[in-house]
């Protein structure tokens, strides 16, 4: 056994990293700043081109306006048209529809994921649904639930629903078998472990399924706003089409991207907070 | 005196049709209460298939098992679970893990005092599985050892009669393993539980039952029920006992001429003499 112990730090002098891996290696690390400043330009880049190829004249403004033109769009949106009343009327439809499927998705997707009978049942319905297109079932929305408001909650709901119902049903039925075998062996019963495990275990697979159906639900909000709509981002972008106003239906689109980018983060930052057990690298 | 798991002509079979094949012939097996019986075989003999049977989480359709003077049918509360894979809740913190069965109605407490001692058992196993300081851990941070010890803690919990371990140190460092074995020796000789213990580690088996049943494969059966003589203090130094030793050859030679190991070994060294 040796007692003179070696010292804390090694040699002096500066230390080289060795087995390092590369960012470009498979699964290579990438430092937080230049993982930034590669979001950053992803950004930047398109517009720098967007810029070069206005100032230059390469694209008709009527196909492709500047994005200073687009940006004093934005500006007289703001202060003559109603730019804050459409954001939040097209927030609060895409809400609408994403909270009322999630409402029944969620709790039938676990009946779903967890019984046989109901998914045997069930199941080969939705896939069937989930493949009709949300814009065929306009005319039939608009005769059975009207034109008004929730007409529009109701296209998001018929984009959003099925799908939601069996992502929310395979994350159930993702959870392994050891954590339910392990709750009957202590004597739960279905409708405990139903609680006490498989809906605990499937959360944070359900929150991430419920982003992705945000994500979709803005999707269908032009669609939506195809019915008898008077304001709305939606509804702006398709009136604009009708005036060859392109600066606009940029104008739009931007408006609708930067409302999911804050909407995706604040679910990424729900999930950190929620399921702090689930970010832990043991 | 009447076993606390009777075994009576067990037949088990997987799959249906042309693939359904059979897992356990014929299985006879009295464990009394408090004993500590190893399950040992190579893979394929069926001894985690009878475990998870006695269990309660295999169907069978020929043959029975009773526990307790009653017949199984589906997992019971008096018969814990421990798993290779730890199973263990990973939202809930170490201390929540262990009492996770209080949650259940089946073991509601029914008065104040009943809580107080379920609290009272709870740090008891916490402290008793050397896991006071990590109490407030979730098991991501915990390394396998530790973890197995959060399930061994969660099982016994609830005070089962029976304890029924599916190789649970199978994933652990051989270190670990040993500090393991006594740690379970222990807990055996507080509580008292029977324990039936599934491993393929013939060592493992001898140092903690007190019968070895061998098992083989093709079809799953019980091939020999071997009576371990070394009483109930083991040390760890047994293991270098030339008793030992000989226990272990003989098992692993039962093991080594029904599984086809045996045909497998020869034909290696065939082929190392020819080259």
């Amino acid at each position: 056994m040796r007692d003179d112990l070696p010292p804390l730090d090694g040699a002096a002098g500066p230390t080289v990293m060795r087995n390092r891996r590369s960012p470009w290696d498979v699964r290579g690390d990438l430092r937080r700043r230049s993982a930034l400043a590669l979001a950053v330009a992803g950004f930047v880049l398109p517009l720098a081109v967007w810029i070069l190829v206005s100032l230059n004249g390469w694209a008709d403004p009527v196909f492709l306006p500047p994005p200073w033109q687009v940006l004093a769009q934005l500006g007289e949106w703001y202060r003559d048209g109603d730019l804050l009343g459409d954001v939040i009327v097209s927030i609060g439809r895409v809400l609408g529809g994403f909270c009322v499927a999630a409402l029944v998705a969620v709790p039938l997707g676990v009946l779903v994921g967890t019984y046989a009978p109901v998914r045997a049942f069930l199941e080969p319905l939705t896939e069937f649904t989930r493949y009709l297109p949300a814009v065929a079932f306009i005319p039939l929305i608009m005769l059975w639930v009207g034109i008004e408001e929730g007409a529009k909650v109701a296209v998001i709901w018929v984009g959003v629903f099925f799908q939601m119902l069996l992502l929310v049903a395979a994350d159930v039925a993702r959870v392994p078998d050891a954590p339910i075998e392990a709750a009957r062996t202590m004597g739960a019963t279905n409708e405990e472990i139903i609680k006490y495990v498989l809906i605990p275990a499937a959360r944070p697979a359900i929150l991430t399924t419920l982003r992705g159906a945000m994500c979709l639900a803005w999707t269908y909000l032009v669609v939506a706003e195809l019915v008898a709509a008077n304001s709305g981002l939606g509804y702006a972008i398709l009136k604009a089409q009708r005036f060859l106003q392109t600066d606009k239906i940029f104008a739009g689109i931007l408006l609708i991207g930067l409302v999911g980018l804050l909407t995706d983060q604040a679910f990424r930052w729900l999930h950190k907070r929620c399921f702090p057990w689930h970010h832990l690298r043991g | 005196m009447t076993p606390k798991i009777a075994v009576r002509g067990l037949y088990k079979h997987y799959g249906r049709g042309a693939r359904r094949t059979l897992a356990l012939q014929h299985v006879d097996l009295d464990i009394a209460a408090g004993e500590f019986v190893t399950l040992v075989g190579a893979s394929g003999c069926g001894k985690s298939t009878l475990l998870r049977t006695i269990c309660g989480l295999e169907e069978y359709g020929q043959g029975s098992i009773v526990c307790n003077g009653r017949d199984v049918d589906g997992p019971g509360a008096d018969r814990a679970m421990v798993f290779q894979s730890y199973s263990l809740y990973p939202w809930l913190t170490v201390k929540d893990n262990i009492r996770f069965c209080r949650r259940l109605k089946h073991h509601a407490a029914a008065t104040s005092s009943d809580v107080e001692i379920a609290s009272g058992r709870a740090d008891a196993l916490i402290g008793l599985m050397g896991l006071a300081h990590v109490a407030h851990a979730y098991p991501a941070e915990l390394s396998g050892g530790m973890q197995q010890r959060v399930a061994i803690a969660r099982a016994l919990m609830a005070r089962p009669d029976v304890l029924l371990m599916d190789e649970p140190f199978g994933a652990l460092d051989a270190q670990t393993r040993e500090v393991m074995h006594d740690l379970i020796r222990h807990v055996h000789h507080l509580e008292k539980t029977t324990i039936v213990f599934v491993t393929h580690d013939v060592e493992e088996a001898i140092y903690l039952g007190e019968r070895v049943v061998v098992m083989a494969p093709r079809p799953g059966r019980i091939d020999s029920i071997v009576d371990v003589p070394f009483g109930a203090k083991r040390h760890q130094d047994l293991k270098l006992a030339p008793e030992f030793s000989a226990l272990k050859r003989q098992i692993l030679n039962r093991i080594r001429e029904t599984s086809g190991v045996k045909t497998d070994l020869e034909q290696l060294e065939k082929l190392t003499r020819t080259t």
